[in-house]
């Protein structure tokens, strides 16, 4: 194969899915307007602790971001027509799943710092690990497009299809997550349940990285979403040759 | 080397055999044309040939280059202008043309160059900067062909080019596609359009019900098929085959009460018939011409009314 056609298309592809699905307006203005609207709905009126909850938000703040538009681009492709001319450029299926993901990635660190650096002007947050800081909102980033472009492959032209699909997925996820009680006091089946989600683990990293208090190593949690990140890349490929197979 | 070679190509969608055991070979420089009625599995085909559709069994090499073992080697030597696709309406046409550019590897200053001049050929160059969204069919249809040509692809590959398009658009289509092939690019059609076919291929596949009922140059085509000019004749009292022996005429055959006289040349054959019925004193009851037509080959070949 040639690396370096197949790298120019991924990037090909990440850069015509942020010019025309992430940086318009509206969607940058959602992207940024979403996580105010939880942070208040979190935060204000209530009793909590906001340092120690920082984590957790932070955490689905990102999965909301990198994940939201990426479910939507190849059904929308696929009902304006697009998609057949794209595949057909020199492309492979990795090119798509890949740039699609990065497109979302991009977007998820981008917005996600923003966010941060203003939290930082009021909110007296310490950076006790700035490396892991960084690592893991780029994993994070990774991991929860990559759900997205996974959310994206059923055979479907219709975008509406998928909103449901991802949000039947991504909602229960934030609800198995550990993200607003610390893993150390979950037991049993809430334990269990709580392992599932990789936003548990991405949450545990920020925990390390702001705090310090993180239930598991640093190293172990980067494995598990790594891993997680190549089952979702894997799973959409699969998935998406089943489609050029049945001609959808 | 063949620019285009297909063997076995098969495809099924459930029980629809949508493409049975097609193999095709098109040499470089050609203009071939696929031929056939409405779900006859041109589409199929051609979706097969560049890559978007994996066949049930069957192999395609581009330029040497297995479609489905390297597709991007072969990807970067063709371009495709798909039936069932279109530019994205959200960028300009200059965006367009230039995002696709970007996949094939040009540089910057090449691609925007090669995209203002090839925007200007179409027309297009005062729209350049608009949204295609606002774009009618036949400006969208030429910014996907702008699109399509910005590298000089070796092979271009067009679906259905021309269908629902006026005859200015129609002709600018039809003019690109021409230019190209002279350029030296490597064409291969679809089309229902027998005449455009005629007027610009080198070599046409009729395809019906998924199987390639014929391959031959227009004119063979028509030939082939027995409807190329004759003259129908019918006397006032029968006559023998034994009278009409002519270098310029091909045979006669008895077709009822009347004769057909196959010719090459029309204007000989009438001349001929009325020398013939002088010298045997014979009284002309009708007489009719028909023209070549690939369209009756084409009737005929894909057995349709
Ligand atoms: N993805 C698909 N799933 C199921 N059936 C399909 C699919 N694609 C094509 N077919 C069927 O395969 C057959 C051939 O279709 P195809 O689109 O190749 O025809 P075509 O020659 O391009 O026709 P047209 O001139 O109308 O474009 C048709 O019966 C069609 O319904
Ligand atoms: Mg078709």
């Amino acid at each position: 194969m040639d690396w370096r056609v197949f790298f120019r298309s991924i990037f090909a592809v990440t850069e015509k899915n942020m010019r025309i699905y992430y940086f318009k307006g509206p969607v940058m203005i959602f992207g940024l307007l979403f996580p105010l609207i939880m942070f208040l709905t979190f935060f204000i009126g209530r009793d909590l602790d906001i340092i120690s909850f920082f984590p957790g938000f932070l955490g689905m703040m990102l999965f909301f971001t990198a994940s939201s538009v990426g479910p939507l681009i190849t059904p929308w492709e696929k009902r304006e027509k697009t998609y057949e001319r794209l595949i057909s450029l020199p492309v492979i299926l990795e090119s798509v799943i890949i740039g699609d993901l990065l497109a979302g990635a991009v977007f998820g660190v981008l917005i996600t710092a923003i966010v941060l650096f203003v939290c930082a002007l009021f909110l007296n947050l310490a950076v006790v690990n700035a490396a892991v800081l960084l690592i893991s909102m780029v994993l994070g980033s990774v991991a929860f497009a990559a759900l997205g472009t996974l959310l994206a492959s059923p055979a479907t032209n219709n975008p509406s299809n998928i909103m449901m699909l991802s949000s039947l997925v991504r909602l229960p996820l934030i609800f198995i997550s550990g993200i607003f009680i610390p893993l150390g006091e979950l037991t049993g089946l809430y334990f269990i349940l709580t392992s599932l989600s990789p936003l548990t683990y991405i949450v545990d990293l920020f925990h390390g990285a702001l705090s310090g208090n993180a239930f598991y190593p640093a190293w172990f949690d980067i494995m598990v979403i790594v891993s997680v990140i190549l089952v979702f890349i894997l799973a959409a490929k699969i998935i998406q040759r089943r489609n050029l197979v049945k001609g959808v | 080397m063949d620019a285009v070679t297909a063997d076995n190509l098969r495809k099924s969608f459930g029980s629809v055999k949508a493409v049975d055991d097609v193999s095709i070979r098109i040499s470089e420089g050609e203009i071939y044309g696929f031929l056939g009625p409405n779900g006859a599995g041109k589409t199929t085909t051609i979706r097969m040939l560049t890559g978007v559709l994996i066949p049930d069994s069957g192999t395609v090499s581009i330029f040497g280059t297995d479609v489905h073992k390297d597709p991007l080697a072969a990807k970067m030597k063709m371009s495709v202008i798909p039936e069932n696709g279109t530019v994205y309406s959200d960028l300009t046409a200059f965006q367009n043309v230039l995002l696709t550019a970007k996949f094939y590897g040009m540089e910057k200053k090449e691609r925007e160059e090669r995209a203002v001049d090839i925007l200007k050929r179409l027309g297009l160059l005062e729209r350049k900067d608009t949204l295609v969204r606002s774009f009618s069919k036949g400006m969208r249809q030429r910014v996907s062909i702008a699109a399509a040509i910005v590298h000089s692809p070796r092979l271009l590959i067009l679906d259905e080019p021309t269908t629902g398009l006026d005859v200015q658009s129609r002709r600018l289509v039809i003019d690109t596609i021409r230019h190209m092939n002279s350029e030296g690019s490597t064409i291969l059609l679809t089309t229902h359009n027998i005449e455009e076919a005629n007027a610009l291929c080198s070599n046409i596949s009729v395809i019906n019900k998924g199987k390639i009922v014929a391959t031959e140059s227009p004119e063979k085509l028509k030939k082939n098929f027995d409807t190329s000019g004759y003259v129908e004749v019918s006397f006032d009292r029968p006559v023998g085959e034994d009278i009409f022996s002519s270098p310029g005429l091909i045979r006669a055959e008895s077709w009822g009460d009347k004769w057909r006289l196959f010719s090459d040349d029309p204007d000989f054959a009438v001349r001929y018939l009325l020398s013939v019925a002088e010298r045997e004193k014979l009284k002309i009851v009708s007489i009719a011409t028909s023209n070549p037509t690939l369209e009756e080959a084409f009737v005929r070949l894909t057995g349709e009314a």
